[in-house]
């Protein structure tokens, strides 16, 4: 394991990894879900945390260059006064890095209007598998030849390792709102969310929470959202005054037609805040109803979210499991949540079981493996699902071409059989 | 396998062709088997806020089905003939670039014909996917080099309740500092135009604070003989448009972007403006009027040559259309 200070030393650990012919994995808060960050073999380790300046920020341009260990939300603290913001802001934005963000492409809540991280890396300097370092995209309109910089951004560390990043700063918004909406049925809620974008609005945010994580939410911070809510929703609207004020008033009727018990629009920012406390604390709430859980990642057609949520809770009551669901409602990226015991006996099983039962659901109605969180190991076996064998092919074929060497965290996003070289098999719970 | 997937695998040499308006674009293709995508529209349903099409389907007819529900998907290319697979091939964004991103976020699943034949899917359908390679974004601006596009699921946007035009004595960085994300800055050799899209009120309000009068539309992007664009820093376009007006070249620019359009008569005036572009660290794309088309070597050549080789071994799809092969030392660029 190595703990780099710059790109040329970043570039020495990957020599180095050359020299002795083993694989290298970059790591950087080691916050990420499918254990792309997870070293297998013999493979050196290089975490990228003590990389964490903020190099350059242009406010004219509105450009940041920033090392890959600075935390997601320090890059957006570190431009506020300018009225700027980095855009994506995954649940672990306070603990996780730019770095990881790239490898895993990853999301938050505010990507639904503004899109997920490959929206907003303009350039990245790459280590690449031979140890050579190469800048992908730049801060140019348009750069001639293929977007490497789109290929990179998302592989999971298995194309080189970011040394530098370029990100889109964002100006804040002049007027946010943020509504919290409740129902008595999860459906109802479902079905607002549709009439949202079938109402012309794409809002800034627009996530759901079920009725049991809203209880463990409320119980833990005391957000104020209501304990006997079948389902809240979490709105927020941003740009100018008279937009939003539309907005705001559209949401509430959409809301309305559809059954919600009651539409309340925060009233200061103070409010607002807390509401978002609520939703960003949903992950640490479970610790307080089981020791341990399962966060799953899938992302189906914005019209099947009724449909796909039913089934989820069906299996979690085939399998005698707890399910929760707080998720990116918007653009219908699910997260059911599993809590558990993992000291009963022949939970494992059970939950991995409705794990892969959640995922064929997802997928049987034209979904994907993953929105956010990304393949890494847990889900590499899981991507026939989706691809053909000659899909499969030229991705493989794609990495080859970047990493020649095979070196780069190998053993990660593609499934064994792929054209890489097949891998020795993983021990038993180490996607977790 | 269908009839174009045969066809390219019995083929030499292929050359996609869609409403040839991209036609020059980075220098004229090669000669070889043309194919077609199919056109039409595959499926759409709005509150998806997502449309699946034949690539050869043409932009303006994509934009009217779009705009009977409401919706836009804005490609925006500069002649509404052009079809969605040569618009995302070639990688050009439009004019609404500030607001809407480059085109390359807007395509979601990718299905490609590679050169033997095989009929590939990059991507997936839903508007969040991290499955898996970017295959998709790798497409687009790859020229056809990589395979032949022949039906793209694509990412909508709701049409906006107003829209403005207006005008702006201003210089593209101040009009961007005023306003909040407009959706396009231009900066012409005279005057600043400004598009406005929101809500009625907004709109009067915004373009108060800009300080800008109402125009009757879009500027006239600049025409000539010989046609591309600039990419600069997206701080430098008020300076570059300004050079290239004093040097005789017209030019609009897209502030905040750092595309700048430029069209001369002759080719000296061309060379100006490359110059020009090159001196400011970028570079200028050929879109019309010669062979000269990228006028750069590109950035890490022996990658890019690695991938084309890696999905199109026998080389056949679309072949020089990119400049893959590095330019011999001391060569004119």
């Amino acid at each position: 394991m190595c703990f780099p200070r710059s790109t040329e030393d970043v570039a020495a650990a990957v020599r180095v990894a050359a020299r002795h012919d083993v694989p290298f994995v970059a790591r950087g808060s080691g916050t990420g879900l499918a254990g792309g960050a997870t070293p297998l073999d013999d493979a050196i380790v290089i975490v990228t945390t003590q990389m964490n300046r903020v190099l350059d920020v242009d406010p004219v341009e509105r450009i940041a260059w920033v090392e890959p260990g600075v935390l997601n939300l320090d890059l957006s603290r570190a431009v506020a006064h300018l009225g700027l913001h980095y855009a994506p802001d995954p649940s672990s934005q306070q603990a996780c890095t730019i770095g990881g963000n790239v490898a895993t492409n990853a999301g938050g809540p505010h990507c639904l209007a503004s899109g997920v991280t490959s929206a907003h890396v303009l350039a990245v300097d790459v280590v690449l598998g031979d140890g050579s370092v190469a800048r992908l995209g730049g801060t140019a309109a348009d750069l001639p030849g293929y977007d490497l910089r789109g290929c990179f951004v998302g592989s999971e560390g298995t194309m080189g390792i970011a040394s530098r990043v370029a990100v889109r700063l964002l100006p804040n918004p002049p007027v946010v709102r943020t509504l919290l909406l409740d129902f008595t049925a999860l459906d109802d809620a479902a079905a607002t969310v549709s009439g949202i974008i079938a109402a012309g609005i794409v809002p800034a945010a627009l996530e759901m929470m079920d009725a049991e994580i809203t209880r463990a939410v409320e119980d833990y911070v005391g957000a104020g959202y209501p304990r006997d809510a079948a389902a809240v929703l979490l709105v927020e609207v941003d740009g100018l005054e008279d937009g939003v004020a539309a907005q705001v008033d559209a949401i509430g009727e959409v809301g309305r037609a559809n059954g919600a018990r009651t539409v309340r629009v925060a009233q200061d920012e103070m409010e607002r805040a807390l509401l978002w406390k609520g939703r960003k604390s949903a992950f640490g709430a479970i610790a307080r109803i089981a020791p341990d859980y399962y966060l799953h990642d899938a992302v189906v057609p914005r019209t099947k979210l009724v449909e796909v949520l039913r089934h989820v809770y069906r299996i979690a009551d085939e399998q005698q499991l707890t399910m929760m669901n707080v998720f990116h409602a918007g653009d219908g990226n699910l997260h059911p949540l599993i809590v558990f015991d993992a000291r009963e006996p022949g939970v494992w099983q059970r939950v991995h079981d409705a794990g892969d039962e959640i995922l064929r659901t997802c997928v049987a109605v034209g979904g994907v493996l993953s929105g956010e969180h990304g393949i890494g190991m847990e889900k590499r076996e899981a991507m026939p699902m989706i691809f053909t064998p000659d899909d499969l092919d030229v991705q493989a074929r794609l990495r080859d071409a970047f990493d020649p060497s095979g070196r780069a965290n190998p053993g990660k996003v593609l499934p064994r059989g792929s054209r890489c070289g097949e891998l020795p098999r993983v021990p038993e719970g180490t996607w977790v | 396998m269908s009839e174009l997937a045969a066809t390219v695998r019995d083929a030499t040499a292929v050359v996609p062709v869609g409403g040839r308006t991209h036609w020059e674009v980075g220098g004229p293709p090669p000669i070889g088997t043309e194919v077609r995508a199919p056109a039409g529209i595959v499926e759409y349903d709005p509150a998806e806020l997502t449309v699946t099409v034949g690539a050869g389907t043409r932009v303006g007819d994509l934009d009217a089905v779009l705009a009977a529900s409401g919706q836009q998907c804005p490609l925006d290319p500069r002649d509404p003939d052009a079809t969605v697979g040569g618009v995302l091939a070639t990688g050009l964004s439009g004019l609404r670039r500030l607001r809407y991103g480059p085109v390359r976020n807007r395509l979601l699943e990718v299905h490609v014909v590679l050169g033997d034949g095989r009929e590939i899917k990059g991507g997936g359908r839903t508007v969040k996917n991290v499955s898996g390679y970017d295959v998709a974004r790798l497409m687009v601006g790859s020229f056809g080099t990589l395979g032949v596009l022949t039906q793209v699921t694509l990412r909508c946007e709701p049409l906006p309740p107003a829209t403005a035009w207006c005008t702006v004595d201003a210089a593209g960085a101040e009009v961007l500092a005023r306003g909040f994300r407009p959706a396009a800055v231009l900066v012409g050799p005279d005057t600043t135009t400004v598009l406005l899209e929101g809500y009625p009120d907004d709109l009067a309000a915004e373009s108060e604070r800009i300080g800008a009068s109402v125009a009757t539309g879009a500027p006239e992007l600049p025409t000539g003989a010989h046609r591309g664009r600039i990419s600069v820093g997206p701080g430098r376009v008020d300076a570059v448009t300004r050079a290239l007006t004093a040097a005789g070249v017209a030019a609009l620019g897209e502030a905040g972007i750092g595309t700048v359009h430029v069209a001369a008569p002759t080719l000296a005036g061309f060379a100006a403006a490359r110059d020009l572009a090159q001196a400011e660290g970028g570079w200028l794309l050929r879109e019309a009027g010669g062979d000269d088309g990228f006028g750069v070597a590109l950035p890490n050549v022996a990658l890019m040559a690695r991938i084309r080789d890696a999905l199109d071994p026998a080389g056949k799809c679309n072949p020089g259309r990119l400049p893959l092969t590095p330019a011999p030392v001391g060569s004119p660029v």
